[in-house]
């Protein structure tokens, strides 16, 4: 075979390469450059006519220049006239410069798309072929506009030579992809398919990339594939390892083309069709007898292009996760690949196994492994593969061997990577949790991990282990004393004093008894670390003092001179200066009992949804960024962090409270009597009794609306046109909502788009618009994944007589959601009439094999149908006082969950759908508002009044409404938002 | 993470390859074609990240390194490292030996290619690849096939 020798052709493109070569410096470099530069630019401008293997030459040798990184602004015009040229050499430079060079939105697509169309006219091979690799490279709309329609007729046209039809299938995947409106489907697809059976295996090779493509966006129409794909595959796996000649690499038959088919097969469920699935089956088996086969070549080659089929194969058996033979077959090939000599395999064998663990067919298998696994991590050499092997841990353990693989994995934390460390903690953090029989044994574990790697343990971590040992009483004892024994050590990590610090102010009454832990030796073992510790440390330390005086009162006086010394009182730091003044003062003037409620213990923590899984997610998930602001938002977690809020962080029970912080707690149908301070005014106005309200004319709810403008003519019926009845399935056949559901459905009282769910697999994003009684909804279903949702069917379901009073319907959604894709699903919703309970929504879907259910509430509740009423103030008490029945009536004083920010809660307000009316309520601080749910068949007026107390942080929320539930209701709904 | 790879194409969309790089071991590129966009900037950046993230590795590591939301799969001849990125679920050892499938065509086209063929033929390497890689997908394999047509190219004028 003839060798090319160096720069053929052309001679002066060798020389100045070599000249830049030779050049010594940079400087020396670009002065070169410049002069060439300058010498194709007068040669372009030149008056004689260049012919063209000059021109080809100084366009070959401006995209030298522009390779080596320099920027060229002129020759378009002369590689653009190489197309139309009718020497091959010559074209191809021009189509190189323009793949290279050219970006789509140039003023001279015009002209190459004219050279192109050209040449895909020419019917000569390698002209049409170079016009196509140009199209593929390049890909832009312009290119779409201009070529989609040509090509797939290119591509199944009879005349067709192969490598066209090569070039025209994968040069139509790039375009599909780029713009997949611009490219028709039409008589093509199905001969498309057919192509599997083509004889030239490089124009099947070409074709199943652009088959898998359109098949995963159209799966129903490209059915047809299945059993196509499976007889070429078992043609290929059967064949002897000589028998396809140019296929074959290394005595393997084909082997890309193989990986290929098993790729696209993975695009659908396991083949319906009996005897296609059982050739399919036989295929998978041949692939798993040829791996335990001694190999035909000693080649890496060849057992890397045959193991390539292999783990494939694999993939597709995953994939299925419905032959548990086959499951447990491939379990075992890849336990033999964990000991294998080569890295490469060990490493994709950890990778693969991982997936199996989640099989329940093969879990078991993959544990029997464990010793292995944990060697590798132990052993190996490459960061990647120990990676690997933790992730195999994390996802064979159970309860089973939970306690030898947490204790393995603390065991490499204390050498492992800088760089995985924080993953590391975390999936300890989550594996101890998850299989904690004992909670000592957690609590063991995490202190543990503060040990060994401290700064790796994230807030997320020591908030958790916080959370569970305050809801837990049979751990806090032992919490205490460990905290108090880990603390002896010299030097402990800040997180530790943190942890120590917190548990010590909440129990470390559980260890006071031990003399070698009295409250004066647990108090000077934490000061003991005070000054070194960072602000927020110190903060919540002083929390913890104070706490100490309620539970040790024999600390107090020397408690008191810490708090008073010149350090804290005068610290510069502010949060510091405050808790010490507010902490000696609240210590000095409260009485005992006050104290003992102010610094009660902290109320157990509502059970949600582990933040440190949501960490672990965060890293892992592509895009999941609006999962990170709900752990931000975590309000447990601001209360122990000690750092934000300037007063003693704990208020007890609710009950007390109310008396503590002279909030006005009257039931609410009795006369308030007038009580001090600002609020008199308004009482005096709200409080007349029902005794006092004279009947006027007919009743009150008519009296509201009389004045209310009727509803728009032009309502948007037009939302509702669309007749597509989803066939709910009975409230029977689904599942119960998930324990979150409630506080999922609270985010959306106030506002209408946001993320409605997220975890691994799925976010469902929510956008909706109501007016009047209707309303439309959009659900966007993303798949973070990278794999396929199958069988993908959100529905939406009344549970009760919902039926009668909400009308949600559905249209109905494509039945795969490829990964990374997003699917959209509109709902159309008409309010019929008042209702409580708001619609479910159902998603079901198959993910990797295995079905997937879940059911939320569906963020529709009874106030997106209200319409903001403005009115004067005088209207508004008049309305007030015709809505005194008691029952018309709810009301609630709570607790502020919230910063009490007067912006943030008018936002809520509106956000809840009311009118915000000024200058009703005398108090300034108070907000007063009014509106009315539309439904079909009547209209509720509805008023309220919400008074914030800052200095208590309390409100009372009062709703007078014309319909009784109604006002329970919203007052429920309404009072979750603070 | 100065750079948004992700953002420019979700995993999972399907595209195999995002982009061939043959670099030496002063971190000189030698090829580098791009199946998606990217700007000039992007495009060194990345060229340097490879750089980085592969000449570390030795003999006894794997030919797979995990790089942003994608993996490259690299291979080393002398002083030249052939890269290709993909995406994490793409399989690895197929391409491993896509690499080496091109590397022995390449061998056989310039008769025991060295770093040199490569700079001073660059133009041809670029055929080379769009022989065997079209839009980012494997497009023939057969080496036979792939030199045949080379030759008769070749024989062009």
């Amino acid at each position: 075979m003839p060798a090319v020798s160096k720069g053929d052709g052309m001679r002066g493109l060798a020389v100045f390469i070599s000249d830049i070569r030779n050049c010594k410096s940079k400087e020396a470099e670009i002065k070169r450059i410049n002069k060439e530069l300058a010498n194709i630019r007068s040669k372009f401008k030149g008056d004689k006519a260049l012919d063209g293997y000059s021109k080809k030459k100084y366009v070959c040798k401006l995209l030298f220049i522009f390779l080596l990184g320099h920027d060229i602004d002129f020759g378009h015009m002369e590689a653009v006239n190489l197309l139309s040229s009718n020497k091959y050499t010559e074209k191809q430079i021009g189509y190189l410069f323009i793949s290279v060079l050219v970006n789509s939105n140039s003023e001279l697509i015009r002209l190459i798309n004219n050279a192109i169309k050209n040449d895909l006219a020419s019917r000569n091979p390698t002209f049409m072929c170079l016009a196509l690799h140009c199209i593929a490279n390049v890909g832009s709309r312009e290119m779409g506009e201009a070529f989609a329609a040509d090509i797939p007729r290119i591509l199944v046209a009879g005349d067709s030579m192969d490598s066209v039809k090569q070039s025209a299938a994968l040069c139509l995947l790039r375009l599909y992809k780029a713009s997949p409106d611009l490219v028709p489907m039409g008589e093509w697809t199905a001969r498309v398919v057919h192509l599997l059976n083509d004889q030239h295996m490089g124009v099947v090779t070409a074709a199943v990339s652009l088959i898998t493509c359109l098949c995963k966006k159209n799966p129903d129409d490209f059915k047809t594939c299945i059993s196509l794909a499976v007889s070429r595959l078992s043609r290929i796996v059967s064949s002897a390892s000589t028998d396809l000649q140019d296929y074959t690499y290394y005595f393997v038959p084909a082997p890309w083309l193989s990986v290929k088919l098993l790729r696209l097969l993975q695009c659908y469920p396991p083949p319906e069709d009996a005897a296609v699935k059982g050739r399919l089956v036989e295929c998978l088996e041949t692939v798993l007898n040829k791996a335990q086969e001694p190999p035909k070549s000693k080649k890496v080659q060849h057992s890397n292009a045959k193991n390539a089929i292999l783990f494939e194969t694999i993939s597709l058996i995953i994939h299925y996760d419905s032959e548990p033979n086959l499951l447990v077959r491939a379990c075992n090939q890849l336990g033999q690949f964990l000991q294998h000599r080569e890295t490469n395999l060990r490493y994709l064998a950890l990778e693969s196994m991982c997936t199996l663990a989640s099989s329940e067919f093969s879990h078991e298998a993959v544990k029997t492994h464990i010793d292995t696994v944990i060697n590798a991590l132990k052993t190996e050499r490459d960061v990647s593969v120990r990676q690997r092997a933790a992730d195999l841990l994390y996802a064979m353990c159970d309860r089973s061997n939970a306690k030898q693989i947490v204790s393995e994995m603390l065991r490499y934390l204390e050498t492992a990577d800088y760089a995985i460390r924080e993953e590391i903690v975390l999936k300890v953090a989550i594996l101890a949790e998850k299989y904690a029989v004992d909670y000592s044994w957690y609590v063991d574990t995490i202190l543990n991990l503060i040990r060994i790697a401290g700064d790796y343990v994230s807030e997320e971590v020591w908030y958790r282990v916080l959370q569970i040992v305050t809801n837990r009483d049979d751990v806090q004892g032992y919490a205490a004393k460990t905290v108090f024994e880990a603390l002896q050590a010299p030097a402990c990590h800040e997180n530790m004093v943190k942890v120590g610090g917190y548990i010590l102010g909440e129990f470390g009454n559980l260890i006071a008894g031990d003399p070698r832990s009295s409250p004066p030796v647990q108090f000077s073992l934490l000061h003991s670390k005070f000054h070194l510790c960072s602000v927020a440390t110190r903060a919540l330390l002083l929390s913890t003092y104070i706490k100490f005086i309620n539970l040790f009162p024999e600390t107090k006086a020397t408690i008191q001179g810490v708090l008073r010394a010149g350090s804290q009182l005068r610290n510069a730091d502010v949060e510091l200066q405050q808790r010490a003044v507010e902490y000696l003062t609240l210590s000095s003037v409260a009485s005992t009992d006050v104290l003992a409620t102010v610094l009660e213990e902290m109320p157990p923590f509502p059970e949600r949804e582990s933040s440190i899984l949501a960490k672990l997610k965060r890293k892992k998930g592509p895009g999941a960024g609006s999962a990170l602001d709900d752990g931000r938002r975590d309000p447990s977690s601001n209360d122990i962090n000690g750092g934000v809020e300037p007063t003693p962080s704990t208020v007890s029970t609710p009950s007390p409270s109310a008396d503590l912080l002279g909030l006005r707690a009257a039931p609410p149908p009795a006369a308030a009597p007038a009580t001090s301070g600002a609020g008199n005014l308004l009482v005096d106005v709200f409080s007349d009794g029902p005794a006092a309200q004279p009947s006027l004319g007919p009743t009150p709810e008519e009296a509201f609306l009389s004045e209310l403008e009727p509803p728009a003519p032009e309502s948007p019926m037009a939302l509702l046109a669309d007749p597509a009845p989803a066939a709910d399935p009975g409230p029977e056949d689904i599942g119960p909502p998930i324990p979150e559901a409630d506080e999922l459905l609270n985010k959306f009282v106030c506002k209408n788009n946001g993320v409605l769910f997220e975890n691994q697999l799925l976010q469902i994003g929510v956008k909706s618009e109501f007016r009047q009684n209707l309303g439309r909804m959009y659900l966007f279903y993303g798949n973070k994944t990278s794999v396929q949702f199958q069988n993908f069917s959100p529905t939406v379901v009344h549970p009760g007589d919902l039926q009668t009073q909400l009308a949600v319907q559905t249209k109905r959604v494509a039945a795969q959601v490829d990964g990374g894709a997003q699917v959209q699903q509109v709902l159309n919703i008409e309010c019929l009439r008042d209702f409580l309970t708001p619609p479910l929504l159902s998603v079901r879907f198959r993910y990797g094999g295995a079905p997937q259910s879940l059911t939320l509430k569906l963020p529709v509740t009874i106030n997106k149908f209200f319409q903001p009423t403005e009115m004067a103030a005088q209207d508004f008490f008049q309305r007030w006082k015709q809505l005194s029945l008691p029952q018309q009536e709810a009301q609630k004083i709570f607790k502020a969950n919230h910063p009490m920010d007067a912006e943030v809660t008018k936002a809520k307000l509106l956000g809840f759908g009311s009118a915000l009316l000024d200058n009703v309520d005398p108090n300034p601080e108070n907000f007063v508002g009014a509106g009315i749910i539309q439904t079909k068949a009547l209209q509720v007026g509805c008023l309220l009044r919400l008074e914030p107390n800052a200095q208590a942080q309390m409100y009372r929320l009062t709703l007078r409404t014309s319909k009784e539930p109604v006002s329970r209701h919203l007052c429920e709904l309404l009072a979750q938002q603070f | 993470m100065g750079l948004n790879l992700g953002k420019c194409l979700k995993v999972g969309e399907g595209l195999e390859i995002r982009f061939i790089l043959i670099q030496n071991r002063a971190g000189k590129t030698r090829l580098a074609k791009w199946y998606m966009q990217f700007d000039d900037d992007e495009k060194q950046k990345l060229i340097e990240e490879v750089h980085a993230v592969v000449t570390v590795r030795d003999a006894k590591h794997t030919n797979f390194v995990e790089f942003r939301n994608f993996k490259i799969i690299y291979r080393r001849y002398a002083g030249l490292y052939f890269c290709i990125c993909v995406d994490v679920n793409d399989n690895n050892l197929a391409y491993l030996e896509a690499i080496h499938n091109f590397v022995e065509v390449l061998n056989e086209y310039f008769h025991n290619v060295c770093e040199l063929d490569l700079v001073f033929n660059f133009y041809k390497v670029y055929t080379v690849v769009d022989e065997m890689f079209l839009a980012g997908e494997i497009r023939e394999t057969s080496q036979t096939k792939v030199l045949k047509q080379l030759l008769m190219l070749q024989s062009l004028e």
